[in-house]
Order: C-alpha cells, then structure tokens, then sequence
C-alpha cells in the first residue's frame, strides 16, 4: 500500500513503548517456542534417566556442569514465566483482571514472580 | 484442529500439566526416588506411567497448538508455512512415539 500522505511511520523500535501487557504477550509466546524447544531434550532426559544405573547418574550429575546448571535455571524461569502469564490469561477468561489496571497490575506480578522462580532457582542449583 | 476446539484443548491441556507438575515437584521435594531402581520402580506402576503418558500428550497437544498459531500469525508464504507446520507436527509425533518406547519399555 502506497504511503502518500505525510504521517511520520515509526518503526524504530526504541520509540515504540510497549505496554507491558504487550510485552507479557509477546514473552507468553517467546517462552512458549523455547520451551517447545526443550521437550526434545526432557524426552531423551527421561530415557537416559530410565535406561541404566549409569544414565540416571549421568542425569543427576549433569546439575554439577555450569552450562547445565545455566541451562536449568533459564529453563525455570521460562516455565515459570509461561505458567504464571498462562494462569493469568485463564483468570481472565474467567472475567477477572480484565480492567486495565488491574490487568497492568497482574502483568507486573507475573513479571516479578518468573524472576523470583529464577532467582530461586539459582540459589538452589548455585 | 482450530477454532473453538484448540482453544478449549489449549486451557485444557494447561490445567492438567500445571497439577501434574505442582504434584511432580512436591514428590521430588519430599519423597524423591533414592536411586535408579527406586525411580524405574515408580514408574512401572501402570497408574504413574499413565499420569506422565498424560502430561506429554497433554506437552505436544499444547505445543502444537501453540507453535500452530505461531506459524500462522508470521510465515506468511503458504508453501513455506505449510512446510513449518508439517515440520512441527511430525516432531511432536516424533516425539510421543519416543515418550511411548520409554514408558512401555520400563513397564516390561
């Protein structure tokens, strides 16, 4: 479609201010496609972990290797992230929050309670 | 699948793993399996292989759903984007055909 009158088009995305429900949004689907990413990884876990006394060793010592340690901590905080935005969109299904400052104030706490998971996480693992 | 029926299989799906996992993570916390034998054992009663058969048909139902929308909402090239959803869908076949080897596998 031809731009013909003299509106200016931002698309710098710096400019554009998200509201951050906007942003629970689009996080609700980036840890979605992460996590689809990961089911691979669980499955052949769960084989390893079912096959031998050695693999269920191997799953269990793979928390002692620090890029398995980052893994898992990244992991928790997208499943935690993904989970609370999910519980969020079922409570709202449900009418409840669906006012804009109370759905502003349900995102935030989403937002904080994936980091807290995190950060629990971390402080287990580390 | 679309519409009215994703959507309700979506919610669906999400209820179940999120109990499945809240019971999952209390067992591990309070009552983990000490050893291999004790975690194969668990899980070759027929009851606690079904509830985890369930959370991964629950996973790829819920991932298909999801990664659906994803594909049709940016690839916008039909070829390409039937192409991606073909890809999908025979990963997550893929990958219930595996969660079904390992389960039948310890219930022998």
């Amino acid at each position: 479609m031809a731009n013909n009158n003299n509106r200016p088009v931002f698309l710098n995305l710096f400019r554009i201010h998200l509201p951050v429900t906007a942003v629970l949004s689009l996080a609700h689907r980036g840890t979605g496609v992460l996590l689809f990413l990961f089911i691979p990884v669980l499955i052949y876990l769960l084989g390893l972990s079912l096959e031998s006394p050695e693999g269920f060793a191997r799953v269990r010592s793979l928390v002692e290797l620090p890029i398995w340690r980052s893994v898992l901590i990244l992991i928790a905080w997208f499943l935690a992230h993904h989970l609370f935005a999910g519980i969020r969109y079922l409570l709202i299904d449900a009418d409840i929050g669906v006012e804009a400052a109370a759905s502003r104030r349900g995102a935030w706490v989403v937002l904080i309670a994936g980091v807290l998971v995190m950060l629990i996480t971390a402080v287990v693992l580390l | 699948m679309s519409g009215l029926r994703a959507w309700l299989l979506q919610r669906l799906s999400a209820l179940y793993m999120g109990v499945y996992l809240l019971l999952f993570m209390l067992h591990m916390l309070t009552d983990a399996p000490a050893d291999y034998q004790a975690w194969r054992d668990s899980l070759a009663n027929p009851w606690v292989a079904l509830a985890m058969l369930l959370f991964f048909a629950s996973l790829l139902i819920h991932a298909w759903v999801g990664i659906r929308d994803v594909i049709i909402d940016y690839v916008q090239w039909p070829a390409l984007r039937l192409f991606k959803l073909a890809l999908t869908g025979l990963v997550l076949v893929a990958c219930g055909l595996w969660v079904l080897d390992i389960l039948f596998a310890v219930m022998e």
